[in-house]
């Protein structure tokens, strides 16, 4: 009990302990407020990444595609731990603005928006047609007209803040689309006429998935329209890819799992049959997996800001280590007086972890607090900053989020806490094992002198 | 008389300090024997090793060579534990510049020693009579209206008071006093004086250090250390 009143008294009277106090908080509050910036960004980029794609992808990196999807969508259609099935063509093209000679280079996507929407969250990057995603590729000044949905950056620019000029009417605009079709040996299917595959589109709709490569450089094509495009149409039609949404009780590793499972027994019937040596290329991936490249660079990042924060925390340790080391000397007197009733090395050393404890705890707390505060305000910070001084600290152009992420995750705020209350205890372990070894006489007769 | 009488015994006591590269001899061989209910007062010339010997008798230090019995038994028989143990329960320091804990109140001074030798459970179950004790002891040494202040708001006198009250609070075998009067006026220090006296006459053990050979005349039995050794 004595433990416990003298860590509280320590704390409360000693003013170098608010140093430490301070330091802790500090810390705590600089790491929480980066933490959940950057644990924000990491998540909003991954749900970005899984809206996009869905739960699973079975497809081949080959331009070529494979045949016998329709088949295999069946199969999976049956099934009962599958919500939804898009097949997809992607290839390149050139695209040019009607009137215009100049022709720029994009990828496009094929897919049928109600079923893509099904599989994935096409549908709710959509601006005009959100809410009827089967006439995405309608545009609304000629439903007639062939529609494509282009990636929002393509559509638009950012104003001044950063933010998009959405129109309330869609703009009439058509743009030709030359894509080049391959045979299914890979070679261009109209080579020897030296011509490629061109169609008039209008602009329907734009999508922003919140993802800059694909916003600023993807164009959406009627899935039967890109197939032509392609050459990827004919009595055994082919696709790049089927993607796949599990029913939400299905875990994500045994869906693809099943998936894996179906395609393997998918393949050995299709052997031997017509341009069934394209189904060797196929692979099935979890979203996870398939957008490895673009997610690991983001989660490499947060690792390298947890290391630099780990430095921070070494920081503290330091901080926590000589403010103690001089609480203890100046509280040697107090060290040989509990020995004297009998107290035991243990307990001294008990006596200042708790005392490190309480700091680390209420520091952290402190630290917590002054960060749920500022980032509370985080957004209306930085917009005056912007109105004031003319400085953005967050560019849109850059993380494609409009707000600075500000939602503090559970799991973070716990690691940091504890975190905070380890450096302390670290800091204060040497201090503390050093007075529980020092021999009373020697500090009650240094205090007589 | 018979070895039960005693309460302390010590057979050629032995203890150095190495002062750089010097090494002084303190002790050179202490033999001493103290009855129970014994009033004694160690005198002797400032660095003779008196305050040595009362810190050795009350296990806060070890000697070189020679042996510590305290009720016929070993003190270097003791484990760690057991030694807490004994400065817990056996013995009661009360030194020359007092030693309280600011951080604590009087009151908790006094009773620090049982908060000191008990869970947190076992204090809770203890609580009332240990409060209940430190207030008596305190009202015995005439600080009952101080209980709530801290340390720093009392006289010398006072605090001295408060420490033996902590030296008391276990009802220990004995009471070593470290220079009690030392840090007080000649009118305070008679006071602190007549507190041991009284304790004595209550059957207390008490061991006083002094270099003051007046203070010394209050006990029942004056020892001399003179140069390491008990010259009378």
């Amino acid at each position: 009990m004595y433990k416990l009143i003298l860590a509280i008294r320590y704390l409360i009277k000693r003013r170098i302990t608010y140093f430490a106090l301070l330091a802790v908080a500090l810390c705590v509050f600089i790491v929480v407020v980066v933490m959940t910036v950057m644990t924000g960004l990491v998540s909003d980029f991954k749900q970005k990444n899984h809206d996009f794609v869905g739960d699973c992808i079975v497809g081949t990196e080959s331009l070529v595609g494979f045949a016998y999807y329709e088949d295999f969508m069946k199969l999976l259609d049956e099934t009962d731990f599958i919500e939804g099935v898009s097949p997809v063509i992607k290839s390149y093209a050139l695209i040019s603005r009607r009137g215009s000679e100049q022709s720029y280079g994009v990828e496009i996507m094929g897919l049928d928006p109600v079923r893509h929407s099904q599989a994935t969250g096409f549908g709710r990057t959509l601006y005009y047609r959100k809410s009827d995603v089967a006439k995405a590729f309608e545009p609304a000044y000629g439903p007639n007209l062939l529609g494509c949905v282009l990636g929002i950056d393509m559509a638009m620019q950012r104003d001044a803040n950063s933010r998009y000029p959405y129109a309330v009417s869609l703009a009439e605009i058509g743009f030709s689309i030359s894509c080049f079709p391959l045979t299914r040996k890979g070679a261009l299917a109209k080579a020897g006429l030296g011509e490629v595959n061109t169609q008039t589109f209008y602009y329907s709709d734009h999508s922003h998935s919140g993802l800059a490569r694909v916003d600023s450089s993807l164009v959406y094509l009627p899935f039967e329209q890109a197939q032509l495009l392609c050459g990827m149409a004919g009595p055994v039609g082919r696709a790049n890819a089927v993607h796949i949404k599990f029913k939400p009780n299905v875990k994500l590793q045994a869906g693809c799992e099943k998936v894996a499972s179906l395609w393997q027994k998918f393949k050995q019937e299709k052997a031997g049959e017509r341009q069934a040596d394209l189904l060797d290329t196929v692979t099935v991936q979890s979203w996870k997996d398939y957008r490895r490249a673009y997610i690991a660079a983001m989660e490499k990042e947060e690792t390298v800001m947890t290391v630099m924060f780990a430095f921070v925390g070494l920081t503290t340790v330091f901080i926590v280590f000589v403010v103690f080391y001089m609480i203890i000397s100046h509280k040697s007197k107090d060290i040989g007086i509990l020995k004297s009733v009998g107290v035991s090395n243990a307990d001294i050393i008990e006596l200042f972890s708790g005392f490190a404890f309480l700091l680390g705890l209420l520091g952290s707390g402190v630290g917590l607090f002054a960060g749920w505060l500022f980032l509370m305000r985080i957004n209306r910070i930085e917009k005056w900053l912007f109105e004031h001084f003319d400085f953005q600290l967050w560019d849109r152009t850059i993380y494609a989020i409009g707000d600075i992420p500000h939602q503090m995750e559970l799991r973070v705020l716990v690691v940091i806490v504890l975190s905070a209350i380890a450096a302390c205890l670290a800091g204060a372990l040497l201090p503390s094992w050093q007075a529980a070894k020092s021999k009373p006489i020697e500090t009650l007769q240094v205090s007589q002198i | 008389m018979s070895r039960d009488d005693f309460i302390l015994e010590t057979e050629g006591l032995y203890k150095s300090y190495r002062m750089g590269a010097t090494e002084v001899k303190v002790l050179k061989g202490v033999d001493l024997a103290v009855r129970k209910g014994e009033f004694v007062a160690i005198v002797g010339a400032s660095g003779s090793g008196k305050s040595t010997l009362l810190h050795i008798l009350g296990a806060l230090d070890k000697p070189d060579k020679g042996v510590v019995k305290f009720e016929g038994r070993d003190l270097d028989q003791h484990s760690g534990s057991e030694l807490n143990r004994f400065r817990n329960k056996m013995v009661g320091f009360v030194f020359q510049f007092y030693h309280l804990l600011d951080e604590l109140s009087v009151l908790e001074n006094v009773f620090l020693p049982v908060m000191a030798s008990r869970s947190v459970v076992g204090w809770f179950a203890c609580r009332r009579w240990a409060k209940r004790r430190a207030g008596e002891l305190l009202v015995q040494l005439g600080l009952r209206d101080r209980a709530d202040h801290k340390p720093y708001q009392l006289a010398g006198g006072e605090r001295q008071r408060v420490a033996i009250g902590r030296a008391l609070m276990n009802e220990p075998r004995l009471l070593l006093a470290d220079e009690p009067t030392g840090n007080l006026d000649s009118a305070t220090g008679n006071g602190i004086l007549a507190v041991l006296e009284e304790l004595n006459r209550a059957g207390q053990t008490i061991i006083m250090v002094t270099h003051d050979e007046r203070i010394a005349q209050r006990a029942g039995r004056i020892i001399t250390l003179a140069d390491g050794k008990i010259s009378g």
